[in-house]
């Protein structure tokens, strides 16, 4: 079915793609420039910002501290938003059920912004500012709408039968879940609990409210980097954050690719 | 139905089992709602010289103009994604190749996955003084900045929303019969009027769909205008930053915030409203 017009929408849909993978390109070639500037294209190529990147005690501090709280947080958010989707296919009243759903999503749907005024004064008041469980738990906040929501997904193609006849067989409630349950929803699961880790290790604007000159993360150096001066060892981190994303996902998108076969699962 | 099962416990721990819920809910009551509370109570009591946060912000024109700017910003990036984004769904939908779709779904949900941060730098790279956009546009006649203009942070806001707007018209153009369209075109309809009469009309909810989520998410945008924009740009976020981060002033930040999340309520509850009426008049007919 040839439609008139059709290359015409081919070009729009290719436009769209460029411009979704083409501009954040940039960042590796002002990488590799031999000058403090955001020149593109840069008048030599040196990898010198790559050794400020790994010489520099700031930036290893910050990715150091930003890997322990992304890790940390995703488990958290893993496993409470995971006993939080269980729990709710298990209402009988499908109100309290809508009512718990929205409060669960509550981190999703306000603004971070307005998340980050009443978290800041709390924080400041009950001494969280600056500490590690503040940064947790404030990550796993963000992360757990993700993880009930692609663990929800999940379940959604779940036959509750399948727990009913491993109840049956003899099956304890730890032996269903280990043996049944979780294998049945582990892509949902895995897909929110990398999203979950992806999401802390970028988050920003909640990031900013409770970091101290004593515990920082790197989007926060990355961000008192940018908006003060013209350092390329932001466009060096960018890039390392960059290929590392890719290379992640990609091995992802094969491993859970590989487990279901007709469907790419919650991942795509 | 699921309690008669004959075995022991099995009831109980279907009783126990809504439990599970509990640890989410504390740690998002202890994090987001009880401080969320706790701060718009704040806003309602505080005073600064007998001056009530919300007094204040209604006094200053400047407040009134940068949540009218913010509304404005968020209407404008949702309606370019819907632009930029329905060739990419429609082609995602209707291509016949398996492969095509699938590197296309890669690549719109590659950028979802990479880095806020790194995409919202890479434009500040991109819109430097004499840069590449600048160097592009001249010969059409543009010359002044466009970094610290109110475009720069809507330009990047479209590209970092466009797979939140792309995604969801994908899925509601995939699940569109193709039987309809050869149904309108055995009928005499031309392919441009089948697209138009049965195509369109049935993405709309799809559009929809991205339209609420992008919307949403551009009114709290804060990173993009605060690096790209400038003081005179500023959006909401920028001003409840301002107020909490830097002046420490959190009934007026709070007071501001709560403009933000009345707007989003506002907006998720006419979306809800309209997703009743719509549905209604379907299931009627």
């Amino acid at each position: 079915m040839r439609r008139p017009g059709r290359l015409l929408v081919w070009a729009a849909a290719l436009f769209a793609v460029l411009l979704l993978i083409v501009p954040t390109l940039i960042v590796i070639p002002v990488s590799l420039g031999d000058q403090a500037s955001f020149r593109f294209p840069p008048s030599g190529w040196s990898l010198r910002w790559y050794r400020q990147l790994v010489e520099e005690p700031a930036w290893r501090t910050t990715f150091g501290n930003s890997l322990l709280i992304a890790t940390l947080s995703a488990l958290t958010a893993s496993v409470v938003g995971t006993a939080a989707a269980l729990g709710l296919r298990r209402f009988l009243r499908s109100i309290n059920r809508e009512v718990v759903r929205s409060t669960l999503l509550i981190p999703l749907i306000v603004p971070e912004i307005v998340l980050a005024v009443g978290l800041y004064s709390f924080f400041l008041k009950i001494g969280l500012v600056g500490t590690l469980t503040g940064f947790v738990l404030a990550h796993a906040t963000l992360g757990i709408p993700l993880v009930v929501t692609t663990v929800t997904a999940s379940l959604a193609g779940f036959d509750p039968n399948l727990e009913r006849a491993a109840a049956s067989l003899g099956a304890g409630p730890w032996m269903t879940a280990r043996r049944v349950t979780v294998p049945l929803i582990l892509p949902g699961l895995l897909a929110g609990t990398l999203f979950a880790f992806i999401l802390s290790l970028d988050n920003l604007v909640m990031s900013l409210f409770i970091q101290t000159p004593d515990l920082s993360t790197l989007p926060v150096l990355m961000w008192s980097s940018m908006t003060r001066d013209t350092d390329p060892t932001i466009a060096a981190a960018a890039t390392v954050i960059l290929l590392t994303t890719t290379v992640v996902l990609c091995a992802a998108l094969t491993i859970l690719g590989r487990r279901t076969t007709t469907e790419r699962g919650p991942l795509l | 139905m699921a309690d008669s099962s004959p075995f022991v416990g099995a009831g109980a721990r279907r009783r126990l089992a809504p439990a599970l819920v509990v640890p989410g809910l504390v740690i998002i009551g202890f994090v987001a709602l009880y401080p969320l509370v706790l701060a718009l109570l704040d806003s309602i009591t505080q005073r600064d010289n007998g001056q009530s946060p919300y007094a204040w912000v209604f006094d200053n024109p400047v407040y009134l103009k940068i949540i009218w700017r913010t509304i404005v910003t968020a209407l404008i990036v949702a309606g370019m994604c819907v632009l930029v984004g329905y060739p990419l769904a429609y082609v995602m939908a209707t291509t016949r190749s398996a492969r095509a779709r699938s590197v296309l779904l890669l690549l719109v949900v590659l950028p979802f996955w990479t880095s806020f941060l790194v995409r919202v730098f890479a434009w500040l790279i991109l819109f430097q003084p004499d840069g590449i956009v600048e160097s592009v546009l001249q010969p059409f006649g543009f010359d002044g900045a466009i970094l610290g203009s109110v475009w720069a942070p809507r330009i990047a806001m479209v590209q970092l929303l466009l797979p939140f707007m792309v995604l969801p018209m994908y899925a509601t153009m995939r699940g569109i019969d193709p039987s309809l369209l050869r149904a309108a075109e055995s009928l005499g309809a031309s392919p441009r009027e089948a697209f138009a009469r049965i195509f369109l009309p049935l993405s709309l909810p799809g559009v929809g769909a991205g339209c609420l989520i992008v919307f949403i998410m551009s009114l709290g945008f804060y990173v993009a205008p605060a690096l790209l924009g400038s003081p005179t740009t500023s959006l909401v976020g920028q001003a409840v930053f301002q107020q909490v981060g830097t002046l420490l002033n959190f009934g007026r930040g709070a007071a501001l915030a709560a403009f933000l999340l009345a707007i989003t309520l506002m907006v998720l509850g006419i979306a809800a409203l309209m997703r009743r009426l719509l549905g209604s008049r379907t299931s009627d007919a």
